[in-house]
């Protein structure tokens, strides 16, 4: 009981003795985990090496510049893919995340007892392997290229609008499901009457928040063989070609930052 | 025209809002539905229109059971019960217009109204209601935007472009200041006369309820109390629908509101 009674007096704190000791006593035990940590991990550094990380990095940057400009005229097709590979990616997705997120909200969803658990365990299985497994996977599939890259987008995404969507399903206003329902409105008439134009505003931040992530994944992709700029990153890292890396990192931070613009500002047009 | 037997609901809970209520609407007649929160009065009308299915009993209107309706059933006959509701329960990010229009949805198919095709008629008389309600202006503005009274309005075309013979008006003033509430409460019964609808009406506002309606039927615990005309609410009714309170101060303003001298801005 937070509230002792003490000669009279009512005295208040806001937890009772044994909560305050339970507490203190998890956080004496989590300074004692990250000491040791620490300590394991200090052991098993190689300081020696530690030791020339400045000179080396310096050696790396010094070498990679200046970028090699020239390179450039192999990169416009490769990021091009890149682009299409988050766009299109991101496109299937949302085309298959739509009918996942209203089969698994527990206020559309057609049974609670059969559909739903399917369609949750849909979410969770795409969204829990990184796209860049999934890449790996189709590639021995399908066999290297754009397309492995574009599936592998496309199938980690799912998820990830599945399961934002299907929340914003779960938090609309029921009264006005219900008002449109009460004017004899068949099940399809009020869902896009009663549903859709609240969840609208979300669906559409869900996209280009998804667009902006899928466009940084889909960078690295072509480290597996699936299409795009990870390809020539690899190779030119394979072969030391370090004027050549930094220009592709160039290349990548260029398109990272227009992808945010363009979200930024879609989102902000939206809510 | 609806009459109600012995219907009954009793939620998963285990409480039983509505136990055995019999009453009758005639054509034309507005009556008003009082009693304290959680008397059931809500539940009442939500099992008339089924969107709460009510546990026995039966709603019958105009000779149709629609308690053993199928779903089919069950939406042509929906089209004939307008509602009005509490918060307003517009689609808040649709327009005016769209919210009205909304109303056909149970004559129009599927295809026509998601592309927002309606039949000229329909476009017609929603504007015809919206002139009534006084939003004429206003029919492309979206509905968040309006103020409460106004989203009201919209409330009430939305309903009456149903083409209702039966309308069910869910506490339609809890949400809104007194003038507004008086000229929202007007507006229902000038529509319901001139339409000859049969038409319930939750009110928790006795007075209200007093000054606009000739019959008012009390709720209490899911069970009618009383059922007449507006000055048989005594003191000693009020006290078998709500519980024991000086009622008679309250009566007092209701005498000077009868009056008709707008003080309702006050």
């Amino acid at each position: 009981m937070p509230i002792i009674e003490k000669s009279g007096v009512k005295a208040w704190q806001v937890r009772d003795r044994n909560s305050q000791l339970i507490r203190w006593a998890m956080w004496l035990l989590g300074t004692m985990a990250f000491v040791f940590s620490w300590k394991v991990i200090s052991d098993n550094t190689q300081w020696a090496i530690m030791g020339n990380i400045g000179a080396v990095t310096m050696d790396i940057g010094g070498r990679a510049m200046p970028p090699r400009w020239s390179y450039m005229d192999q990169l416009w097709l490769p990021i091009w893919d890149t682009l299409n590979i988050a766009t299109l990616g991101t496109l299937f997705a949302l085309i298959m995340a739509v009918p996942v997120a209203f089969l698994a909200a527990s206020n559309t969803t057609p049974s609670r007892l059969f559909v739903r658990p399917i369609a949750l365990l849909i979410i969770v299985s795409t969204r829990s392997v990184n796209s860049l497994i999934w890449a790996l996977l189709l590639v021995s599939i399908v066999g290297p290229g754009v397309f492995a890259g574009l599936i592998a987008i496309s199938i980690r995404s799912i998820g990830f609008c599945a399961k934002l969507l299907y929340e914003a399903i779960e938090e609309i206003d029921e009264t006005q499901v219900e008002a449109i329902r009460a004017t004899g409105a068949s099940g399809w008439q009020v869902m896009v009457y009663g549903i859709v134009p609240q969840i609208l505003p979300a669906f559409a931040g869900i996209a280009v928040f998804r667009w902006d992530i899928n466009i940084r994944e889909s960078t690295v992709l072509g480290l597996v063989g699936a299409g795009g700029i990870g390809l020539q990153l690899q190779s030119s890292l394979n072969v030391l070609a370090w004027p050549q890396v930094s220009l592709i990192l160039l290349v990548i931070l260029l398109a990272v930052v227009i992808g945010e613009f363009v979200s930024a500002k879609v989102r902000g047009a939206i809510i | 025209m609806l009459k109600l037997e012995k219907l009954t609901k009793v939620y998963n809970t285990g409480d039983k809002a509505l136990s055995g209520v019999d009453l009758e609407v005639g054509k034309g007649q507005v009556i008003a539905l009082i009693g304290p929160s959680g008397a059931g009065k809500s539940t009442l009308i939500r099992c008339v229109n089924r969107l709460v299915q009510p546990t026995s009993g039966r709603a019958i209107l105009d000779g149709v059971d629609i308690t053993a309706l199928g779903a089919g059933g069950l939406r042509r006959e929906r089209r004939r019960m307008g509602m009005i509701f509490q918060e307003y329960a517009l689609v808040e990010r649709l327009s005016v217009m769209e919210n009205v229009l909304s109303g056909r949805l149970g004559y129009v198919g599927f295809w026509r109204s998601f592309l927002r095709k309606f039949p000229q008629s329909d476009v017609d008389e929603a504007y015809r209601l919206l002139d009534r309600v006084g939003l004429l202006h206003m029919a492309d503005k979206r509905a968040d935007a309006r103020s409460g009274g106004q989203r009201q309005r919209v409330g009430i075309a939305r309903a009456l472009i149903q083409d209702p013979t039966l309308l069910l008006v869910d506490e339609p003033t809890a949400s809104l200041d007194p003038k507004t509430s008086r000229e929202i409460m007007r507006l229902i019964v000038e529509m319901c006369r001139e339409r000859e609808l049969a038409t319930i009406i939750n009110i928790h506002d006795v007075n209200l309820a007093k000054m606009f309606v000739q019959r008012v039927v009390g709720l209490e615990a899911g069970r009618i109390v009383f059922d007449g005309a507006p000055d048989e609410l005594v003191p000693d009714v009020l006290t078998r629908i709500y519980g024991e309170e000086d009622w008679e101060a309250t009566i007092e303003t209701v005498d000077d509101a009868d009056e008709e001298n707008d003080e309702a801005g006050k």
